[in-house]
């Protein structure tokens, strides 16, 4: 098995206004999704980044706020699950339950450098 | 970081409107009823919070208690805030800091929470808002209902139900209403507008054929928790709320067999009655028996006993109907509406026949008016004339109704109708 993480990029939840009843059922989705992952040995964990950030950038780096240009990609959170390959890790995004807000799951392999012998 | 559950966690039904509206009460206790946006806001973003720490795998033993605990926090925060501006020695801001967590803890309190929102009910049944907005504003503020969803409850479009709970608010500000529960004479006269706007949201989801099954079950659910909430508040524990509770009871356990697959109407005389709620009725008993004190029947004792006659025939044919009559007969005497002269009307004809029921019916103050304008009148009067042999007028009258109901399912049991008659 191998670590992968997910990375989720879309709407902040504030800007879509919902109803409790609407936030309990975005939540709802996610801890099945969880619950999925986790009947299946393959969720690690995961967690939310907050909203405000900083990039610090430039060949004379500066430091501005950001990087929320497009508040659609804003880089909400993240999960580390294990899959035997980037293909199964892919299929499992699938369960990600954002996609009809616009959201989506950038999933990669995290890099494990043996030691040398 | 997290460990992942082993099951899927699940929250209680309706966790986040419940809540919501608990959190309304209490911070309008703090920050006053002319500051219901910032009260929304506040709870707004304790949901947030939720959202997104409780998404990634955390959720809490007790979500409720982490919802009222956010929401405190905030709520000093918001109050810190404010005296910071005050420029006041650090001496003194401790001290005050301290006073105000202290009794802002007060208003947190189970007991404190049940009174902020009985307040949060008559503030919304203030008998000088009109009906309509009183609805809307109650389940917007009282429910947690989003404004989309009170729309398809009540069958009206966002901007309407904007408008109405704007209109509301608006009038509370400006008439600075307060926010207490009245005492003496004065609570008397509110707990009457209260079961008046709790039985209308009940019929709302009861009675209306158009919205969609979930809405109209959600809502007819608001109204009885609402109305149990009122029976467990000391001041609101009144007979009349808990005949208007064992009402409801009554009424829903029939919910689900009024209705047939593709969305027929189901007459009581071919329902099954095994597909009523046994639970409910047991309920109904026992909330109606909790009535019974007091020297004052109103009008829901009496519906409610109506409501439970039906409930105690085993079948359509065993139905007690001069039982039934004299109960309408009470009705009739508190509540002399055309409605329930015609719901009289059918149990005389069970009794006396369909021309003495036919009889009455023409007798009902402004009949003709009201067979031109509400389906019901002529679906009952034309049912009636074709049960006498007298197929003319049943016809006219049926097809009156039919092209006076907007619902599908009425119309579908009128055409079923006008088809047997020929």
């Amino acid at each position: 098995m191998k670590d992968f993480l997910f990375i989720f990029r879309g709407p902040a939840y504030e800007d879509l206004n919902l109803t409790p009843e609407e936030s309990q059922a975005a939540m709802q989705k996610w801890y099945e999704w969880i619950g999925e992952l986790s009947a299946k040995d393959r969720y690690v964990g995961g967690e939310p980044l907050h909203k405000a950030g900083k990039m610090v950038h430039g060949s004379k780096p500066v430091v501005t706020d950001g990087p929320f240009a497009e508040g659609k990609e804003l880089l909400g959170g993240y999960f580390i699950i294990k899959a035997e390959s980037l293909e199964e890790a892919a299929q499992l995004a699938l369960g990600y339950p954002d996609f009809k807000i616009n959201g989506s799951v950038e999933v990669r392999e995290i890099m494990k450098i043996p030691m040398p012998a | 970081m997290s460990t992942g559950a082993e099951q899927p966690q699940q929250l209680v039904d309706h966790l986040f409107r419940h809540e919501a509206g608990k959190m309304i009460a209490v911070l309008t206790r703090v920050f006053g009823i002319t500051n219901l946006e910032l009260v929304e806001d506040t709870v707004q973003e304790t949901f947030l919070k939720a959202l997104q720490v409780w998404r990634y795998g955390q959720l809490p033993d007790n979500p409720s208690a982490w919802l009222m605990r956010v929401a405190r926090n905030r709520t000093i925060d918001l109050i810190r805030r404010q005296q910071k501006l005050a420029n006041l020695s650090d001496e003194l801001s401790q001290r005050l800091q301290a006073s105000t967590e202290n009794a802002v803890d007060q208003f947190f309190l189970d007991t404190e929470i049940a009174d902020s929102q009985l307040r949060m009910i008559f503030a919304c049944c203030h008998p000088a808002l009109n009906p309509e907005d009183q609805v809307a504003l109650t389940l917007k503020t009282v429910s947690g209902f989003g404004v989309q969803e009170i729309a398809r409850a009540l069958l009206s479009t966002e901007s309407a139900i904007q408008k109405r709970i704007y209109r509301a608010r608006e009038f509370i500000k400006s008439e600075t209403i307060l926010f207490e529960i009245p005492v003496g004479r004065e609570l008397s006269v509110r707990l009457e507008v209260v079961y008046t706007v709790l039985y209308l949201l009940f019929n709302e989801g009861y009675n209306s054929l158009k919205a969609d099954e979930l809405i109209r079950h959600d809502l007819c659910a608001e109204a009885m928790r609402l109305c149990k909430l009122l029976t467990e508040h000391r001041l609101g524990a009144e007979p009349s709320a808990f005949a208007l509770l064992s009402l409801m009871c009554f009424q829903a356990s029939r919910f689900a067999s009024r209705i047939g697959e593709d969305n027929t109407i189901i007459l009581l005389q071919k329902q099954d009655r095994n597909k009523w709620d046994h639970e409910l009725i047991r309920l109904g008993y026992r909330y109606l028996n909790l009535s019974s004190t007091g020297d004052r029947l109103s009008v829901y004792h009496i519906e409610s006993a109506i409501a439970a006659e039906h409930c105690l025939a085993p079948d359509f044919g065993s139905t007690n109907w001069s039982a039934l009559l004299q109960l309408y007969d009470y009705l009739l005497e508190r509540k002399p509406s055309p409605v329930v002269r015609l719901n009289r009307s059918i149990v005389v004809a069970q009794l006396e026949g369909v021309h003495a029921a036919i009889d009455l019916i023409l007798d009902i103050p402004g009949i003709k008016v009201l067979l031109e304008q509400h389906y019901i009148y002529p679906a009952v009067l034309g049912d009636l004339y074709g049960r006498a042999g007298n197929c003319n007028e049943s016809r006219r009258l049926l097809q009156r109704a039919f092209h006076l109901t907007s619902s599908l399912a009425e119309k579908k049991l009128l055409q079923e109708k006008l088809q047997a008659l020929s």
